[in-house]
């Protein structure tokens, strides 16, 4: 298999942002094309994460942000779903021998957008779930009762989720929510959908994160730090909830893919540090289980071991992840942009106080997590 | 799963979903000219081109483009259509209307506009007067809101 290296990334703040969605996009575009010190013509084909319902009511995502994405004239297109899945296409598009180099982009103003309730029962089949107001925080707070319930994690256990990544997202300058904050104060927040907590689920956030990939030859030219690909896994699962155990996802099997095609054997032991997609803290305890980190059913004592904190021996968003910024579209991206800057130990003031040698970074979208995507990044 | 030559039955849906668009500092500015009736375009460094509405960047260069310029209110029809239909957001009352794109004096690119000024129901008129190539000017609405619609409507001159 040809090698991938991550040449460059930019990201935008989290924060609400003044800019037009078109200006807020050139920026971490032109950002990522000065330090590789490429103009946009001689990037061979873009790849963008953009979804047409989260565009800022354009409908559109194909609109002015594509001239900002810098794809205007050039092979490239567009992925409606996950930036992160836009990030395999473009390693991909360089696997096919085709291009040298491509440039991914994912983007989305959320302080433009509806609410993400409001959004996500969007994507409710009229027949069966819109008619129940069924929305990805009705959808997990019922994943999270059967979770408290079928393995005894307690509420506290997923309110140490918050403490822990809204306190690393302090030390994160492009995180959307930085607080310290106690696991009483999580627990006090409001009981918006029982057993969730409000604090307990992401905000809606800016974010635009471009990324620049080269071939292994290519790669060597344009930075003397390149981050490989390691592996790759995705699954989708069936959409109706009813036909699914909510608490045996297909992330398990998009980890497995993924382990395998990068030689890991022993994930709680060969993986330096993950970023993975918490849009519910709970989840975070239950992705760790099913990414191998611990036994099932065992989330809560791993939390409680302190093993994912970001002194921890295996460091679980140590950007603070989707509870502290939450650009829906584009923040798998994020988590592979995180990931590969703990890598070349260029992540500031959250750098992990070790040498970073293979980072996971995943995400996921839909109803309890449908859909999981898993990348592993080395050095 | 045998299909039947009938009308199914269905479920009506309408999904209604709010969103609040940031024009940002350069789209501000052009539509604070609208309201001052002037149509304002910004010019590249690289490639000198003169784009409206006025952009942040060349999307050709990809450089910052940040020399602001006042542009002719005079040009050329490019093309022109006359609609005669409704649609979502064009009920009966709004037609016909004659969009047109305009190629301004000095500028590269084309400007989106309605021609009026005229009886444009009467569609031999239009046909008569608009053409590829005819000359127009923006004719101003008596009270402007920094909105695109301050151009009232583009006037077949000479």
């Amino acid at each position: 298999m040809q090698k991938v290296g991550i040449v460059e990334v930019a990201m935008t703040p989290g924060t609400e942002s003044s800019l037009s969605l078109m200006e807020f996009t050139y920026k971490p575009v032109k950002e990522v094309l000065d330090k590789a010190g490429l103009r946009r013509d001689q990037v061979g084909t873009y790849v963008l994460a953009s979804t047409d319902i989260m565009h800022s009511g354009m409908s559109c995502a194909n609109a002015f942000d594509w001239d900002a994405a810098g794809a205007f004239m050039k092979p490239a297109s567009r992925e409606e779903g996950d930036g992160i899945t836009a990030f395999i296409y473009g390693c991909m598009r360089i696997m096919s021998g085709r291009h040298d180099t491509a440039l991914v982009v994912g983007l989305i103003k959320g302080s433009e957008n509806a609410e993400n309730d409001t959004i996500t029962s969007c994507f409710a089949d009229p027949f069966y779930s819109r008619p129940l107001g069924i929305q990805e925080t009705t959808a997990a707070a019922m994943q999270m009762r059967l979770y408290l319930e079928r393995y005894g994690i307690t509420e506290e256990q997923c309110a140490k989720v918050v403490v822990k990544n809204l306190g690393n997202a302090l030390f994160n300058p492009y995180a959307h929510i930085k607080k310290r904050v106690s696991v009483e104060d999580v627990l006090k927040s409001e009981r918006i959908c029982d057993p969730l907590k409000a604090m307990e689920c992401a905000p809606k956030s800016d974010g635009v994160c471009a990324m620049l990939l080269a071939s292994e030859e290519k790669a060597r030219k344009l930075t003397n730090n390149p981050v490989w690909l390691k592996g790759w896994g995705s699954s989708m699962d069936t959409f109706y909830l009813g036909d699914r155990d909510l608490l045996d996802t297909q992330l398990k099997t998009a980890a497995v893919g993924a382990y395998k095609m990068a030689g890991i054997s022993d994930p709680r032991k060969e993986i330096d540090v993950a970023e993975i997609c918490e849009p519910y803290a709970f989840q975070e305890l239950l992705w760790c289980e099913e990414l191998g980190f611990c036994a099932q059913g065992q989330g809560g004592k791993l939390i409680d071991s302190g093993v994912t904190q970001i002194a921890g021996d295996l460091p679980v968003n140590p950007s603070g992840g989707v509870l502290a910024t939450n650009p829906y579209v584009s923040r798998g991206l994020y988590r592979v942009a995180e990931a590969a800057l703990q890598i070349r130990g260029e992540a500031g003031q959250h750098q992990l106080d070790k040498k970073v040698n293979t980072a996971l970074a995943c995400a996921g979208y839909g109803f309890a997590g449908q859909w999981h995507g898993v990348a592993i990044l080395g050095n | 799963m045998a299909e039947k030559n009938e009308k199914p039955r269905t479920i009506h849906t309408v999904l209604r979903v709010p969103f609040e668009m940031a024009l940002g500092p350069t789209w501000t500015r052009f539509f604070e000219g609208l309201r001052e009736k002037k149509i304002l375009g910004t010019k590249c460094k690289e490639c000198g081109r003169i784009l409206v509405p006025a952009r942040p960047f060349c999307p050709r260069c990809f450089e910052p483009m940040e020399e602001w310029v006042e542009v002719a209110q005079e040009g050329t029809i490019i093309t022109w259509s006359y609609v005669n239909y409704t649609y979502f957001g064009v009920t009966a009352d709004m037609i016909p209307i004659v969009p047109t794109r305009i190629k301004l004096d000095g500028v590269d690119g084309g400007w989106g506009g309605r021609i009026g000024g005229f009886d444009i129901k009467d569609f031999d008129l239009v046909n008569k007067k608009v053409k590829v190539g005819a000359r127009v000017k923006a004719v101003w609405s008596g009270e402007r809101h920094g909105h695109l619609r301050d151009i009232e409507y583009w006037e077949i001159i000479e």
